[in-house]
């Protein structure tokens, strides 16, 4: 069965987020008043073969944890897999 | 043995400029070799150049790391062997898990060429014990991601135990937050392991190994594990 999984990644509290800063910069120049704060991070789709949910999403958390994530500077969440396809 | 050894990934550019320098520079025994290698127990060094690997998807050095020639790099620095990481090698050896921290993007988030001098914060390591403590250096950086950041915890620990190796200064040689152009946590421009084999810096010594182009204090840093490993001319 093919999952379709939603892994977002972002820069954890703490670190210096560059990217958020210039975005909220350019917000500002361009007139938007009130950005209190922006982060900017990457959304990643996955589309995994597995037998069921819970194992597409179990696979989606171990490439989360050692590809898609640097657990240094970043924190991931996981979405719940949908079903995208039989066989 | 059969000396050092440049590692090539796709998209390592430092590659060529650092063979020149050991080869030419210091007369060293040089291999490039490919990322495919796996193998390296015969060498007496292995560098990691600068350059934009796998085109620094994902993140710069993230996929690097999984390259094949990376648990042969690994299993050379778990058994001592001197390890010098450059720019995109520094990257790929936090990735990897051999160095401390992680690299952002600078905190201007632009792309910044220019020559910086940086200070010998720790003799205590296979690239910098032929140096003097506190010495200046002036070598060129030229990154887009070279923001070292470190959590509190770690960084009171790198401070602890001497794993800071290089911070940027002023050309005076004092320390200045102006001096780290890329906004590096406590200035830092280079670390290393605790065992003190692997060094990873931001800063290129390869292209500062010779005076008609700048400088060449890059081979004051890459003369004394070449020497130790015993393969100058």
């Amino acid at each position: 069965m093919r999952w379709a999984i939603d892994v977002t990644v972002m820069p954890k509290t703490g670190v210096s987020d560059p990217q958020g800063e210039a975005v909220r910069g350019g917000l500002a120049m361009l007139g938007f008043s009130g950005v209190q704060d922006v982060r900017v991070g990457r959304h990643i789709l996955l589309e995994v073969s597995a037998a069921d949910a819970l194992a597409a999403g179990e696979a989606a958390q171990r490439m989360a944890e050692r590809l898609l994530s640097n657990p240094v500077i970043e924190m991931f969440s996981v979405g719940e897999p949908r079903l995208v396809g039989g066989g | 043995m059969a000396g050092v050894a440049v590692i090539t990934f796709p998209g390592s550019n430092g590659d060529t400029d650092a063979f020149h320098a050991f080869r030419d520079g210091l007369g060293c025994r040089t291999s490039m070799v490919d990322y495919r290698e796996t193998d390296f127990s015969g060498y007496d060094a292995l560098v990691l150049p600068g350059g934009f690997s796998y085109g620094d998807y994902l993140r710069c050095g993230a996929i690097a790391r999984f390259a094949p020639a990376m648990e042969a790099i690994r299993a050379f620095a778990e058994w001592g062997g001197p390890v010098l990481g450059i720019c995109n090698g520094f990257q790929i050896l936090t990735e990897a898990h051999l160095l401390p921290g992680a690299l952002l993007k600078n905190a201007s988030l632009r792309f910044h060429s220019a020559w910086v001098h940086v200070r010998v914060v720790s003799t205590a390591s296979a690239w910098t014990s032929g140096l003097m403590a506190d010495e200046v250096l002036h070598l060129p950086v030229a990154h887009g991601g070279g923001n070292y950041f470190v959590d509190d915890e770690t960084l009171a620990r790198l401070r602890d135990r001497d794993q800071v190796v290089f911070r940027y200064v002023d050309a005076d040689g004092s320390p200045s937050s102006e001096a780290s152009i890329n906004g590096s946590v406590d200035e830092i421009a280079g670390v290393r392991n605790e065992a003190g084999n692997v060094v990873g810096l931001m800063p290129h010594p390869e292209r500062a190994a010779d005076q008609l182009i700048g400088g060449d204090d890059g081979l004051r840093l890459l003369a004394h594990a070449a020497a130790m490993a015993g393969v100058s001319a």
